[in-house]
């Protein structure tokens, strides 16, 4: 067993481990280091990258980073731009991704992402046991899990899974073994002169078309439902513009067919697939021949035995359900990283999710997570900075208009400052807002989210919490430049907060 | 398709769906987001805006208004829409009593949805009229 003490966190009792070693938990480890949280990490991979060591499968990210900016790279208000870097203190890390990538795209290749994520573990000096697999969990009596791996035992009181979304999931009707999946495809240039069916009308089925096209004779893409497209909706909801030349195949040239219907049977014969669909809007199924059918038809989390150990999961992609922190809500102890953060759902409002499942912003997540547990389970106190009364507003609207966690997580992250009689004006930083609005036993305070809602620029939201109760109150109208530094929201921002600040500081100075 | 078959029987059960072909529900299932609130969890916020329209599939919910537990929620039920049609803020707490999963729809979705699928819209409005009937009796 030699070995097994030759890399780092060989296996024995740890106060809290990190499974996974893709961004997510890279981001994780390097926060709670930073925090002085002692930790493990172990990963079944072989180096840092997570699913984009493999993935996206056509080779190129869908989400951007800027190389040319409003603001200097390295800064905070640069990460706006930024979507694909890890967050680090020290200069020499942050940013890492304009410096990688060719000058070619500002959609960074899948291997220059995955170059980026190595160098941010190798510049930080992060410490990963690699090739170390997760196969089994249990709950000890005193309060421990324990997690067989590969290479031994591990347990600890405190468990973050960081294992991603990304394993492919396909309904019975597309059992056949020959019914090819994301992530399994031959090389695009054997689809040449093929009839391609794609099932699913999400980012992947369009990722695939989008391959395709150069060589496919025909693609049909299906789904029950129509499809969405991001710059319609204006979020993450739908499909990215990266993807959007089917649609337009479809809707100008006719390529491609888009069909809102669902696949009612399969039948193989030789190589011919025969799909059958049936639409809510017409009266007779319809009937395919093709060559290639593939099911693009989601991922689902590869939590294990975690749902018999009485993990709680929801949705098609069996996401754990979780706090606004991001700890499962029916065990203690299991906290989640990443892009299963996705399932901590936060206020969804206007029904726009977080962007949590994405690293531009599951990394700000992480960082709040790292102090979560730092206090919960480490009794590490934070610093709270001390404000004064008129600090307060440019200070949040400084924040509004280029804080990267409000404009990543509209409605999801919040800055919050507390506003305490006996204590005073203290910054309390990024707070999920699911927790300010309902933490009723929480002091005094204001938060300030972007609130997105598909229709108007992103805007401040203000929330107010007094004795308990919250309200809300917006800055308007929203400004297409998104600086809201300006007099007329200093004015809105100071009439909402000057009451409340002025009597606090009648009240501390008592 | 790509929809959880599990949930699709589930709707088919419920009055509000109950005049939907397989596809139309599969399309339902599709179009709504599937959200999970454990218990004592708050679902929508009495005063805070956007919220959405929510259909239960499992679990139980109350509804609090002020503080104070008015009426119960089960499998099937509907909520938020008051909130979503009228563009005002939720008037109650919707807080889950146990274990509760929903679908979802966003509040600016409802009216196409609505308009889209008239058989739903009547059941809709059948449920506004039992609620409608009830607060009468409370009044008289």
């Amino acid at each position: 067993m030699a070995e097994l003490t030759d890399g780092p966190f060989p296996p024995g009792r740890y106060e809290l481990l990190v499974v996974g070693s893709g961004p997510g938990a890279l981001q994780l480890a390097y926060s709670l280091r930073a925090l002085g949280i002692e930790h493990a990490v172990i990963s079944e991979d072989p180096a840092p990258g997570g699913m984009f060591r493999r993935w996206p499968i056509f080779q190129r990210m869908l989400s951007w980073t800027k190389p040319f900016a409003e603001h200097e790279r390295g800064s905070t208000a640069y990460e706006r731009y930024d979507w694909n870097s890890l967050l680090a203190d020290e200069e020499s890390s942050r940013a890492i991704m304009p410096s990688v990538m060719d000058g070619t795209s500002y959609f960074p290749s899948r291997p220059e992402m995955e170059r980026g994520l190595v160098s941010f573990a190798e510049r930080t000096g992060l410490k990963v046991r690699y090739g170390c697999r997760w196969e089994e969990t249990r709950k000890l009596e005193g309060g421990d899990f324990a997690l067989e791996t590969t290479d031994g035992e591990y347990r600890a009181p405190t468990v973050v899974f960081a294992v991603g979304v990304a394993q492919p999931w396909r309904p019975a009707v597309l059992a056949d073994k020959d019914v090819q999946q994301y992530g399994d495809m031959r090389p695009a240039e054997s689809y040449r002169d093929r009839r391609v069916f794609i099932a699913g009308k999400q980012n992947s089925g369009f990722e695939i078309a989008s391959g395709l096209l150069p060589w496919a004779r025909q693609i049909v893409l299906a789904s029950p439902s129509p499809a969405q497209l991001s710059v319609a909706t204006r979020s993450l909801v739908g499909v990215r513009a990266r993807y959007v030349q089917p649609y337009e195949d479809w809707a100008l040239a006719g390529g491609v067919v888009i069909l809102d219907a669902s696949i009612e049977s399969v039948e193989r014969e030789g190589g011919v697939f025969h799909v059958t669909t049936k639409s809510a809007h017409e009266d007779h199924p319809r009937h395919f021949e093709v060559d290639d059918l593939i099911a693009a038809t989601g991922f689902v989390c590869p939590l294990r035995d975690l749902p018999d150990l009485g993990v709680a999961t929801f949705g098609q992609s069996r996401l754990p359900a979780q706090t606004p922190f991001w700890r499962s809500v029916t065990m203690d102890g299991i906290y989640f990283a990443g892009t299963i953060m996705q399932g901590s759902q936060g206020l969804r409002k206007h029904g726009i999710p977080s962007n949590s499942g994405a690293v531009q912003g599951y990394r700000y997540n992480a960082r709040v997570l790292a102090r979560h547990i730092a206090e919960e389970k480490f009794g590490k106190k934070r610093t709270r900075r001390s404000l004064r009364p008129d600090a307060v507003v440019p200070y949040l609207l400084a924040e509004a208009s280029r804080g990267p966690e409000l404009w990543h997580q509209r409605s999801y992250l919040a800055r919050v400052v507390s506003i305490d009689a006996s204590e005073g004006i203290a910054d309390e930083g990024i707070q999920p807002l699911a927790h300010f609005v309902d933490d009723v036993q929480g002091p005094d305070a204001v938060a300030i989210a972007l609130e997105a809602n598909g229709k108007e620029d992103p805007y401040p939201n203000v929330y107010i919490r007094q004795r308990g109760a919250v309200r809300e109150q917006r800055l308007a109208p929203a400004d297409p430049l998104l600086d809201y530094q300006q007099d007329l929201y200093v004015r809105q921002l100071s009439s909402i907060l000057t009451p409340i600040l002025a009597r606090d500081l009648t009240r501390a100075t008592q | 398709m790509d929809v959880r078959q599990d949930v699709v029987d589930i709707l088919s059960g419920f009055a509000l769906f109950a005049d939907l072909s397989t596809p139309e529900l599969e399309n339902i299932v599709q179009s709504f987001g599937e959200v999970y609130f454990a218990e004592g969890e708050r679902v929508i916020r009495q005063g805070l805006t956007a919220t959405g329209f929510y259909v239960i599939v499992e679990g139980a919910a109350t509804i609090s208004v002020g503080g104070k537990e008015r009426t119960g929620l089960r499998p099937g039920d509907f909520f938020g829409e008051i909130s979503c049609l009228l563009g005002e803020p939720p008037t109650a707490d919707i807080i889950a009593q146990k274990a509760l999963r929903c679908l979802v729809l966003a509040p600016g979705a409802l009216e196409e949805f609505l308009v889209t699928n008239p058989h739903v819209m009547y059941r809709v409005l059948q449920g506004e009229a039992r609620k409608l009937r009830t607060t009468t009796r409370w009044l008289s």
